[in-house]
């Protein structure tokens, strides 16, 4: 059983820590040992999230060592930039091309860097570093809340566990009433991730 | 059956598995998440106690009533029990009783780092600390026997990372079917801590420890892990989990009865190992124990005293010991890119921005810059002291209205101190509903006793917000939902004896800042109740605001307010819809009136 470690990072009410959590269950699901854990302070008011996730045979720690994270999967673009040292050499970067102003950008003290400045932070660590067109994929499933459920479909075609184990939590706990768009948000994460590789 | 829980949730279904009938709680994180996952189990009585001493007195009720209790607080929430913790420590207790403390080393959402380790050693009572999720599920059983069995309060220590971590924890027991039926023993000699009676229970307390010195001894959740022997770690709690990690193939000793510790256990391993080092987060509590001992130790000077560990930092400072030998280094320098910083900021439509701004407006000389260096204040500019809650955000710049953010009510009698100390500026008081039920009251009762004339600014939105929307007796919201009777604010303040008592719309600010400048010149003391709902709590959205391109002559004046929902975007300041609540703030600051509704 290989140890997988994830960061997932973002902005408090983008759904990342949703996202952790279906991960978690997830990966128990499959047999493996979990741990996740969150840092979001005062995050549901504007600030950064991060969600450390650990698969493994026996986990103990569950805050994953900077240059150990094998996928870090980022909901938000300048976010990838801040947790850009925590990836491992070879490892994978997903980034949604979301970008939430914080305020220290809008009053101009802190020039919002573009995506290729951003990118630069994750090439010396690898060559993986993909763009998931998530605002396109959310406005076409009429569902720009399931911007974690695009994550996910985008980060599942790197984890061997079938596409159903990512379904089924998401019918278990998506209200009926967004069932149909999520379900499209994932499948839409899975082909936007393949199109790309 | 194996499941997926945060320590928080651990510790809640161990409770209920234990048996426990009661449980209350003041909201803090990281704490929150155990009341609120106890609240809607069968046959618990749960409840939002109006603040943490007030918890504990009511648990202490519960316990002496013959019902095992959980009392849960933050770090923090123990200095505002701390005196009938030490009262329950003295009398000891009828049915269970255990603590709960969540600490949150690095501060995450707190106003200060305590490593609350010292209060079991204070008020000589035990403790016990899991190392993840599992242990605090089957620890929970084990402290209320022990509780019982030793007629004490058992203080149940966790911390951020053991509360906010989910692990997989196998379920392996069930709720009791019959639950010991509530009564009081009738005993005055000990529950009346008159001098007479509590010199007697005094020896009891130290006759306790000696007893449970030994019990830990056998403690089976203490656990030796032998392998190298040339290096020998002991750890608890968090701590232990990065150590593990870090140190592989050591040899471990885990302690999770780390008050007393157990002294024979820990000579064992000592004498099995060449070197002994400690990994714990913030005070050398278990590091003084050991050395005690007479036993070689190294802790501090490892690993930090401040802030919250992770694997690098047991990594680094062990590198650096020479404990570890330095690791290959693999990680490339990265481009020097600056990254905006992100930090918390008040909700698009928080019914605190429009005050907090009016207060930086008429409080706050502008033609001096902000700066982190103490400055004399110019004549007219007013002193803000300030409480907790999701208004003290309002410390960072644009809106930067804050003067001081003490503890849980503090706000109103540092205001009165500088007042009787004689400052030449006039001050006011600024703190939320909640804060204000919490132990603002007292604060108020003083400044009405000293006739002071401070202004007392009361944000009321309705809710305890900022730990997650908990009711409170201003409320009359039960922790399940209920309505329940409401202490009226107004008439609270009223019978203090406030005379000048104002209720103002929080989004209206010229009336807000007419009402303060009034207030502030009387020789009265004074309360203005800014009323507004949390626009998260109740999901509010009315109509959005938009920015009339036309009129906009780009001062940016609206940037003052901090709204996330105003940015620039292609060198035009614009409202972003989708994240506008439409409160009208902005509009009102606008000095060219060209923020207008959205034209649907």
């Amino acid at each position: 059983m290989k140890d997988i470690n994830v960061l997932m990072v973002g902005v408090g009410g983008q759904g990342v820590i949703l996202a952790s959590d279906a991960m978690a269950e997830i990966g128990m699901a499959a047999g493996y040992d979990v741990k996740k854990t969150d840092s979001l302070g005062m995050a549901q008011r504007g600030g950064s999230v991060v969600s450390n996730m650990r698969w493994g045979e026996k986990v103990f720690s569950p805050m994953i060592k900077k240059g150990e994270v094998d996928f870090l999967v980022s909901f938000e673009q300048v976010e990838a930039a801040r947790w850009a040292a925590y990836l491992r050499p070879g490892g994978v970067a997903i980034v949604a091309d979301v970008v939430v102003m914080p305020i220290s950008a809008m009053s101009g003290a802190f020039p919002y860097p573009g995506w290729d400045e951003i990118k630069t932070t994750l090439t010396p660590a690898t060559d993986q570093v993909y763009l998931v067109p998530a605002i396109r994929i959310g406005q076409e499933v009429g569902n720009p809340k399931a911007l974690n459920i695009v994550m996910m479909g985008a980060l599942s075609t790197f984890l061997d566990l079938g596409d159903e184990a990512w379904l089924e939590d998401i019918r278990k706990k998506v209200p009926p009433k967004f069932l149909d768009s999520s379900l499209q948000a994932f499948h839409r994460g899975v082909e936007a991730m393949k199109s790309m590789k | 059956m194996k499941q997926l829980l945060a320590g928080n949730e651990a510790i809640a279904l161990g409770a209920y598995h234990a048996g426990v009938g009661f449980a209350t709680a003041y909201p803090g994180t990281p704490s929150t998440e155990i009341l609120q996952t106890m609240a809607s189990m069968e046959g618990m009585y749960t409840e939002w106690s109006v603040n943490e001493k007030v918890a504990l007195e009511v648990g202490m009720g519960a316990a002496y009533g013959g019902v095992r209790t959980l009392v849960i607080m933050k770090h923090v929430g123990l200095n505002v029990a701390a005196d009938p913790f030490f009262a329950l420590a003295t009398t000891g207790t009828n049915a269970g009783i255990v603590v709960v403390t969540c600490d949150d080393p690095g501060e995450h959402s707190s106003q200060g780092e305590q490593d609350n380790r010292h209060f079991a050693k204070f008020a000589k009572v035990p403790m016990l600390e899991p190392t993840d999720s599992q242990e605090a599920y089957e620890l929970m059983d084990r402290a209320f026997k022990m509780s019982e069995e030793f007629d004490t309060p058992v203080l149940f220590r966790s911390t951020t990372r053991i509360s906010h971590c989910k692990c997989v924890v196998d379920v392996k027991r069930d709720r009791p079917a019959d639950l010991k039926k509530p009564g009081f023993l009738r005993s005055s000699a000990k529950y009346v801590m008159v001098p007479s009676n509590a010199r007697v229970r005094r020896i009891a307390m130290e006759e306790r420890i000696a007893k449970l010195r030994d019990y830990v001894e056998e403690f089976p959740l203490n656990e030796m892990i032998m392998d190298d022997p040339k290096l020998g770690v002991i750890s608890s709690g968090i701590s232990y989990q990065y150590a593990r990690e870090v140190f592989k193939g050591a040899s471990f000793l885990k302690l999770v009865t780390t008050y007393p510790v157990p002294e024979k256990l820990i000579r064992k391993f000592a004498a099995e190992v060449d070197k002994v080092i400690v990994i714990e987060e913030l005070d050398p509590h278990l590091e003084e124990e050991v050395r005690l001992l007479g036993i070689p130790v190294e802790g501090k000077s490892i690993v930090p005293i401040i802030g919250e560990f992770n694997p690098e930092t047991v990594e680094a400072g062990a590198v650096k010991a020479e404990v570890l030998p330095a690791p290959i280094e693999t990680s490339t320098e990265l481009p020097p890119v600056q990254i905006p910083p992100r930090r918390p900021q008040l909700c698009a439509g928080c019914p605190h921005v429009g005050p907090e701004f009016v207060l930086r407006k008429i409080g706050f000389d502008s033609k001096i810059k902000p700066s982190p260096t103490p400055r004399e204040m110019t004549e007219k500019e007013i002193v803000v002291t300030s409480d907790i809650g999701c208004y003290t955000l309002g410390v960072y710049e644009p809106l930067g209205a804050l003067d001081t953010c003490a503890c849980m009510g503090a706000s109103i009698g540092q205001a009165l101190g500088m007042e009787k100390a004689g400052i030449p500026n006039r001050s006011v008081a600024v703190l939320g509903d909640s804060t204000f039920m919490h132990s603002g009251i007292t604060g108020l009762v003083d400044m009405v006793y000293k006739q002071g004339n401070s202004t007392v600014i009361i944000l009321d939105n309705s809710t305890t917000a900022m730990t997650g929307h908990q009711g409170h007796p201003g409320t009359g919201i039960s922790i399940n939902g209920t309505q329940g009777p409401q202490v009226d604010l107004e008439k609270l303040v009223e019978g203090i004896g406030v005379k000048d008592v104002n209720v103002v719309n929080a989004y209206d600010l010229q009336a807000f800042e007419s009402t303060i400048k009034r207030c502030i010149e009387t020789e009265e003391p004074s309360v203005v109740i800014a009323r507004g709902p949390c626009v998260l709590r109740e999901k509010i959205k009315w109509t959005p605001f938009e920015v009339d391109i036309d009129n906009c002559v780009d001062c940016r004046e609206c940037l003052d307010v901090g709204c996330p929902a105003i940015c620039i975007w292609d060198g035009q300041v614009q409202i972003d819809a989708s994240v506008c609540v439409g409160c009208g703030v902005c509009a009102q600051v606008c000095p060219q009136e060209a923020i207008v509704e959205k034209k649907s």
